[in-house]
């Protein structure tokens, strides 16, 4: 449980972190929260040389309203996602994801641009994402792009984000009183979602039913073409290649995702 | 006031809820100044002979002091259980072998502890794989050997050299047999395995060690390691909890002896949890076959059970514990004809040994399991059946057919009263109603009843009490208590002899200079033992001090009472006191308790669960439970034991495994995949009380440690069954997860011909 020894830095800006992050190229790793990154070193599954910390940056930890969407700085913490009036009214299923984010402790210190960036299937907070079409902003000392939350994920732990890019936003449409609905499926309070399903105005994401977050695609055009909850649902694993694990196989995994996602928007359709 | 049977508040808590407790890896004590840290290199492979293994590279690390292959310990590999199968020795450090996915293979030494890890992986061991035995039925055809030379994986057995009876069930109008599991368990404390020593200039050596029993710990590693075990004075500090886990010493320990002497510094250890996952002891891990038979008015008349047990790669007390499932085989019911036999073998997985319960879980979760069956193919309430065959209150002393001589017992009673107090009828009720309503949430209703063994083993303890000069006493005990509040329980059985407050006495406990004798803290022997025996030296001092007294107030004895720490002619005001009386000459009596006997702590559960037949999730919603351990010495540790046991219990039932895949790798190494449970997955639990003594002590008290667990696993896993029952649902293997839930509720369509997954749409 001790890691390889490695440097740290702590930059005072966004821009102190991208130039650390550009001169130590491929050997450095952003620290933010450090409730994934930490255990990955301390199990020594991997052994940055350089860790650069953003944790503390202000700037990096807000959430506003920018016209019809809500700004939220990737150093933002699980737990004020869970507890902002502004998510709670304007896109309160972002609110309510995060809420199930491990315990209190984890909430407290994981960030939601570090949950993204990790990439990990299993995690909450991607699969709300991506159903909420949100739009994910990177920054490098070569500029800075927008890329939608669908077009982000390329596989396990992977994502189209350069070594060298920082998340610095995420950006999330308002929602407001359309429909929604979060099925975390667990054994234990605290644990990691067995399958989760994320439903908001109609779109639906998924957690832990492949390699990365994905959309239940077939479900989305099945209702847009008028299908009822139940036929939609049914479809809800199309599409998807989920692991088998001690907890599931992946054929229990199919079966929860139409079951949650039928849960879902039902609870959305409300 | 008599202070017995009060709630005194835990004396040990205000140290452990401030400052904190001092475990092993804690000491600063001086004698530890310069020590070494111990890293062990582990094997990643769980069978595979070792080609060659170059340490070159480790000893050139940055504060490296010294690394040891197996070929450098010059200590004969030992025989780590005594009752095993005699060829299946351990080696300190693995040479041509390993035999599990985390058996030590090198031993690295550096100056600081976060060097070791850096060093360690720069061991080089080059391993040629052979196939792995997971499956103990695998290992029970020999075709892959642990142990070549021994030429079986057979480490034990009891019974298994005699054929079954083969009318054993001809009476019997129903018979209904099955195989189950009684999963293998991580018995997870929060403080992992540690241990540190020092040798002196006298040739003694000190070993501070995380263990429930120093004194047979330090005999355990005298015997490995060939020496005189009066060259060893072991220490346990505050232990962070045990389970059974840490019964005695492990091979670990005595490895650190070992370098210790070797390289002439002291050596601390301490592992991490991720070795603890893999290192550890585990529990239970036994295949079980039941068969039971009876007539359809209810009468059990034959049951037999067929063990077979996993001992993990090196034989420990696992090859024993089979041993009491056999003796408990029966458990309440006072069956005519009653038939087990044990098989042990071993398996490339981590070696077994005890955990909460040790051996008697797994005989309740197996007679409980059969009594469901049975009720069930011949149409009765459950409860019902349970009553009708248990052993009947004036039938004891009860010799069972297991071989146990149960000592008392209400066991119709205490079914009555958990059925009672869980509202039995108005629960069933409320099941019918929402199966009649076709509810996606159903209620399950499981009820066990359980009789244990405690004090099984060691009879004896031994205590001394000893009045100061100033007043205060101190009270040195054979037992080892992490976590059961004996300086709080010891203390009250003093002062209420001796009248003197609890405050003054102190309790010292698991220092082997100290207290030489003892038999440490396990199988819920500890009250019944060795608080007996404190209650029986603070009687005797008593005595001993009115005799004193007698001359010193010129008195008859027959005369003298002792209250509020002095000795007073009674009637009058003449007086003196036992801190008086200490001043004179030492005021101190050794005793040894022995009851000859193990007690029969017994009690019935009630477990309600609600079950999402959609997703298969069952979540306890309740549980009522009688423990009855005859009288309490304090209701509140009473309660905290039953409390601990039954979260422990329901975490059996619904959530725990240890997993290894069919390579022998360990899936759950990390708390995030051993379903470790939170208070969030467990309810407020109803506990109710029955006070049935024993002969077997002058207190009347039996075990209350385990109680808890041995009740709530078979009543929760039977609620669960219960719920999806009229689904055609006969049985579930715990831990019944949401998968196993789901796919029985789908086999049980599938063979009702309902078609599975009928919750939505067929799959493309
Ligand atoms: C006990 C426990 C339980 C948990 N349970 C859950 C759960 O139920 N659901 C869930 O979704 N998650 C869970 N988590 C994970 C938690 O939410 C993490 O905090 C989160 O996944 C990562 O956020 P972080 O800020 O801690 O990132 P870090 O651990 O600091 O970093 C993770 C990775 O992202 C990179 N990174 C971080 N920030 C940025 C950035 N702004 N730009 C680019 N790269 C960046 C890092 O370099 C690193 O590779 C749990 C964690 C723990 C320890």
């Amino acid at each position: 449980m001790i890691p390889v020894a490695f440097s740290y830095a702590r930059p005072d800006s966004v821009d102190g972190a991208l130039a650390l992050l550009a001169e130590h190229g491929e050997d450095a790793t952003i620290l933010a929260g450090g409730h994934s990154l930490l255990p990955v070193m301390k199990l020594r599954l991997g052994a940055p040389e350089v860790v650069i910390d953003i944790g503390r940056l202000p700037e990096l930890r807000y959430i506003r309203v920018q016209g019809d969407e809500v700004a939220i700085g990737a150093g933002t913490r699980h737990r004020d996602l869970e507890a902002s009036d502004v998510l709670g009214s304007d896109v309160p299923l972002l609110a309510a994801v995060a809420r199930t984010v491990g315990d209190p402790q984890v909430r407290h210190r994981g960030t939601i641009g570090g949950s993204l960036a990790h990439a990990d299937p299993a995690s909450d907070l991607p699969a709300a994402v991506l159903a909420l079409d949100a739009t994910i902003v990177l920054r490098s000392p070569r500029g800075e792009r927008q890329v939608p939350a669908t077009g982000f994920y390329t596989g396990m732990f992977s994502s189209v984000k350069e070594p060298d890019e920082l998340i610095v936003e995420i950006r999330v449409p308002r929602t407001g009183s359309a429909g929604w609905a979060y099925e975390k499926f667990t054994r234990r309070a605290n644990d990691w979602a067995i399958v989760g399903v994320a439903v908001v105005d109609g779109r639906v994401g998924l957690v832990n039913m492949g390699a990365s977050p994905l959309r239940a695609s077939a479900t989305e055009a099945a209702l847009a073409d008028g299908a009822s909850i139940d036929e939609a649902a049914a479809l809800a694993d199309q599409g998807t290649d989920p692991q088998t694990d001690v907890s599931a196989t992946a054929e229990y995994r199919r079966h929860l995702a139409r079951l949650l996602t039928r849960r879902a928007l039902t609870t959305a359709a409300g | 006031m008599s202070i017995m049977g009060t709630r005194v508040v835990r004396t040990e808590d205000p140290v452990f809820l401030s400052r904190g407790a001092t475990y092993t890896d804690d000491l600063t004590d001086e004698r530890l100044n310069g020590a070494l840290h111990l890293t062990l290199v582990r094997s990643p492979l769980a069978h595979a002979r070792i080609t060659a293994v170059d340490v070159e590279a480790a000893r050139e690390a940055p504060g490296v002091v010294a690394v040891f292959t197996g070929a450098d310990v010059d200590l004969a590999p030992a025989l780590l259980f005594a009752g095993a199968n005699p060829g299946m020795v351990r080696p300190w450090l693995a040479t041509d072998k390993v035999r599990f996915v985390g058996e030590p293979v090198a031993a690295v030494l550096t100056e600081q502890v976060y060097q070791g890890q850096d060093a360690a992986d720069l061991v080089e061991v080059d391993y040629d794989p052979l196939p792995a035995v997971v499956d103990p039925r695998a290992a029970l055809a020999d075709e892959v050997l642990l142990f070549e030379e021994v030429g079986t994986n057979l480490a034990g057995g009891f019974g298994h050299d005699k054929e079954f009876d083969e009318h054993l069930f001809d009476d019997c109008d129903v018979v209904v047999t099955r195989d189950i599991v009684n999963q293998r368990l991580a018995a997870s404390p929060l403080e992992t395995r540690a241990a540190a020593a020092v040798w002196g200039d006298d040739g003694r050596v000190t070993l501070w060690a995380s263990t429930q029993n120093p004194q047979s710990a330090r005999d355990e590693i005298a015997g490995w390691l060939g020496i005189d075990a009066a060259l060893i004075h072991l220490i346990a500090p505050d232990v962070g909890g045990g389970f059974g886990a840490k019964i005695g010493a492990d091979p670990e320990f005595a490895l650190v002896v070992w370098l210790a002497k070797a390289v002439g510094r002291p050596v601390r250890w301490a592992e991490t949890r991720s070795e603890n996952l893999t290192g550890m002891l585990q529990g239970r891990a036994q295949l079980q076959t039941i068969t039971i038979g009876g007539n359809r008015d209810g009468d059990v008349l034959a049951y037999r059970l067929d063990i077979l047990a996993d001992a993990g790669a090196y034989p420990r007390l696992g090859v024993f514990l089979p041993f009491f499932t056999r003796q408990m085989a029966p458990g309440v019911y006072d069956i005519p004809k009653v038939e087990s036999r044990a098989r042990t073998v071993v398996t490339t997985t981590t070696s077994t040994g005890a955990y909460r319960g040790a051996g008697r879980p797994e005989a309740t979760a197996a007679i409980e399991r059969a009594m469901d069956l049975f009720a069930a193919e011949i149409g009765k309430d459950p409860a019902e059946v349970r009553k009708r065959n248990v052993v009947p209150p004036d039938a004891f002393p009860f010799e069972t057919k297991g071989g146990a001589v149960y000592d008392s017992g209400e066991y119709a009673k205490a079914i009555d009263r958990v059925l009672e107090g869980a509202g039995y009828a108005e629960l069933r009720a409320e099941q019918a109603a929402r199966r009649e309503r076709g509810d996606v949430v159903q209620l399950g209703i499981g009820v066990s009843a359980y009789v244990e063994i405690t004090g099984g083993g060691a009879f004896s303890e031994d205590a001394s009490v000893e009045v100061h000069a100033d007043g205060t006493v101190t009270v040195l005990t054979g037992t080892s208590p992490h976590g059961q509040g004996h300086a709080t329980a010891w203390s009250m059985l003093a002062s209420e002899h001796l009248g003197i407050p609890i405050e003054k006495i102190t309790v010292k406990h698991g220092d082997t200079d100290l207290i030489p004798r003892g038999s440490g803290t396990m199988g819920s022997r500890s009250l019944q033992t060795g608080g007996v025996a404190v209650h029986q030296a603070a009687g005797e001092l008593v005595e001993l001090a009115k005799r004193r007294a007698a001359d010193v107030l010129e008195a008859s004895v027959d005369d003298l009472e002792v209250a509020e720490g002095a000795v007073t002619v009674k009637g009058t005001d003449t007086s003196v006191t036992l801190a008086q009386l200490a001043e004179k000459e030492q005021l101190k009596v050794d005793t040894v308790f022995d009851s000859g006997a193990p007690t029969f702590p017994f009690g019935a559960h009630v477990a309600v669960v609600e079950v999402d037949i959609e997703s298969g999730k069952a979540v306890v919603d309740r549980i009522v439970t009688l423990d009855d351990a005859g009288p309490i010495v304090n209701p509140l540790l009473a309660e905290g034991q039953r409390h601990g046991g039954i979260a422990q219990g329901i975490s059996q039932a619904l959530l725990e495994e240890v997993v290894y895949d069919s390579e022998g790798n360990p899936l759950t190494a990390t708390f995030a995949d051993y379903a470790f449970p939170s208070a969030a997955e467990l309810p407020s639990f109803t506990l109710l009380d029955m006070a049935t003594p024993t002969n077997l002590n002058p207190l009347g008290a039996k075990g209350i440690g385990e109680a808890g667990t041995i009740g709530a696993t078979p009543a929760v896993q039977s609620a669960v069954i219960d719920a999806v029952s009229y689904l055609g649902v006969r049985h579930i293997d715990m831990p019944t997860s949401p998968l196993r839930v789901w796919e029985a509720i789908n086999a049980a369509r599938v063979e009702s011909g309902a078609g599975s997954d009928s919750s939505e749409g067929a799959q493309q």
